[in-house]
């Protein structure tokens, strides 16, 4: 192993410590095949967006590159076919009831579970954990039976119930480093002159806490619009998001049009992409799927 | 000095007032307990209820029908797969895209969309696209790579294809965040003692990703593992790609039997249960110590 350092040391500075920085060929086909695999992947989602959208504003297209006539009536015929009025107007309800209770409740937890330690604090933060763990289908189940059971099931509360599972924890996921990030002073101060804890919530923390609460509620937004599984369980007939709509729709696509399917899957994609895009100004676009802990610099 | 009831008394009553702020963390709790943990011991309780025979009628029903108990060898012949495609694509690339730039910055933002989007509208995407008569086979047909007319929508590769469209991304992003917590001095360290890129990777990043890869591995896994929309738009759900979420969905909805859902919800739970327990363990054989460089 000394042998090694020291041929190493002598190499350095010498002509051959040139050739040992130069990327060798089979480096650099790794890399051309792994860009290749990244730009395949990207490429193809993309015409597949572009695929959809094509095909919704075609009069007609059996099997050409590029359909035979354009028409715009797709949309009229989807939005009055598909009622999409109604199912736009449920989706909102739906979603932004969602949002304002997960920060409801969830806020509050998250900031006990940044600010205190007790007995069960561990397995609390397990219990909050495991319904962004386990997959929507696995308790959507059990949790619909449920739902029935209380007579909630069909309606737009026991939507907005089953939704609010995933949204809660979620919100206390993306919470908590923002309130560890708080100096504590600023509580104990705010105590200090008397104020109670409601008055030091809202008077202190939510307004420090409104970058934090901003990105949480987006992304609880772009996600309960996407989320299919909980309300496709739990729906009735008219309490339907776009997205389970859209899954009817394109399950019954032999009796309609396809063109007026993809249509819908248009609008849909549309109101979707707004609000990430929205949500993107705001949120790192990793937390959407995990915690990002970046390493700070390293000792550069 | 022994303590006297008095003394005692007095300490206990110095003890500091009950923390009302634990308070706060009642309302989430209270929810998560009536809607998560009671409708799954609910459930549990109800699968051994069924509505004629004993008590483990349900679970021997599945077991022996033909078209119950091969949905689990079905959705494991999807999701396994899928998983190591995505786990094993997503790696080296994530492993490529370490170092913080513009790019990364870009193909990040990219790679949310298909996650956003979600798997209804990529499944539509796909009939469109992938489809017999879609881009795709005109391109084919048009390089002359592949002449005859392909099928990948209504069988197993069309799920399996919409799994990787939509499970790498998510991979790619998990194996990121860990791949970019991993302090690069100590690779640096390496290479000062003369380590190429190859050996960096094979005894510097990859031990101490392996307990991330696992916990990757075992979310996808997860998600892998419970596919329904693809299965039933993309795929034959009567046939090769009947998963056990179709077998589930079909028990509570079209025969009310909520009784044997809740015995096949138990069962897909526990398979997925099974092999993640599996995964974790083989991750207790490497390194399991802190990721960061320095001193102590």
């Amino acid at each position: 192993m000394a042998d090694a350092g020291v041929a190493a040391d002598r190499r350095i500075g010498t002509a051959d410590a040139r050739v040992e920085t130069r990327t060798p060929w089979s480096e650099r086909a790794w890399s051309a095949l792994l860009w290749g695999v990244m730009t395949l992947f990207l490429v193809n989602v993309a015409l597949m967006i572009a695929a959809v959208a094509t095909n919704s504003f075609a009069s007609r297209w059996l099997g050409t590159w590029l359909p035979q006539g354009w028409t715009a009536r797709w949309y009229l015929d989807a939005w009055k076919e598909f009622q999409l009025a109604n199912i736009l107007w449920v989706t909102v309800e739906v979603v932004f009831a969602v949002v304002f209770l997960s920060l409801l409740i969830g806020v509050p937890a998250a900031y006990t579970l940044a600010r205190r330690n007790f007995v069960g604090k561990r397995a609390l933060m397990l219990l909050f954990l495991l319904p962004l763990m386990v997959p929507p289908i696995t308790y959507g189940i059990p949790l619909a039976t449920v739902l029935y059971q209380a007579h909630l099931g069909g309606t737009l509360a026991g939507v907005i119930l089953a939704n609010l599972i995933p949204a809660a924890p979620f919100v206390i996921l993306v919470m908590t480093p923002f309130i560890e990030q708080i100096d504590p002073n600023l509580e104990s101060a705010a105590r200090v002159f008397g104020a109670s804890t409601p008055r030091m919530f809202l008077h202190v923390l939510v307004p420090l806490l409104a970058p934090g609460i901003l990105a949480a509620s987006l992304l609880v937004l772009v996600r309960t619009i996407a989320l299919f599984e909980l309300t496709f369980l739990t729906a009735g007939p008219d309490s339907q998001t776009l997205v389970v709509a859209l899954y009817y729709a394109v399950f019954a696509a032999g009796v309609r049009a396809p063109q007026s399917v993809d249509a819908m899957a248009m609008i849909y994609m549309l109101v979707t992409l707004v609000w990430l895009l929205i949500a993107l100004r705001f949120v790192n676009p990793t937390q959407l799927v995990s915690r990002v802990k970046e390493n700070p610099g390293g000792a550069l | 000095m022994s303590a006297t009831p008095a003394a005692t008394a007095e300490l206990r009553a110095q003890r500091a007032p009950f923390d009302r702020a634990l308070l706060l963390v009642v309302p989430a709790t209270a929810f998560m307990l009536a809607l998560f943990i009671y409708p799954f011991v609910y459930g549990l309780i109800l699968s051994f209820e069924p509505p004629q025979g004993g008590w483990l009628a349900n679970y021997q029903k599945f077991f022996t029908t033909d078209n119950l108990w091969t949905t689990i060898g079905k959705t494991l012949n999807l999701a396994l797969p899928a998983t190591i495609i995505n786990v094993g694509i997503a790696l080296p690339i994530a492993y490529k895209m370490r170092v913080r730039s513009r790019w990364q910055r870009f193909v990040t933002t990219l790679l949310v969309v298909p996650i956003t989007l979600g798997t209804v509208l990529i499944a539509e995407g796909m009939l469109t696209y992938f489809g017999p008569k879609g881009w795709l086979a005109q391109f084919l047909q048009l390089t002359h790579i592949y002449e005859g007319s392909i099928r990948l929508t209504h069988n197993y590769w069309g799920v399996l294809i919409s799994l990787v469209i939509s499970g790498f991304p998510f991979a790619f992003l998990l194996i990121l965040s860990y791949v970019t917590g991993i302090d690069p001095v100590l690779a640096r360290a390496a290479a000062t003692l003369g380590a190429d890129s190859k050996a960096q990777f094979r005894h510097i990043y990859l031990p101490l990703l392996a307990p991330g890869l696992a916990m990757c591995f075992c979310l996808a896994f997860v998600q892998a593992f419970s596919v329904f929309p693809s299965a039933v738009l993309l795929g034959a759900p009567a046939g090769p790609t009947r998963v056990i979420s179709i077998a589930a969905y079909e028990a509570a909805f079209e025969q009310y039997d909520y009784s044997l859902a809740s015995a096949i919800a138990m069962i897909m739970g526990f398979v997925q249960l099974v092999i993640v327990a599996f995964v974790l363990s083989l991750r207790n054989w490497f390194y399991k110590g802190p990721v960061t460089g320095g001193k102590g």
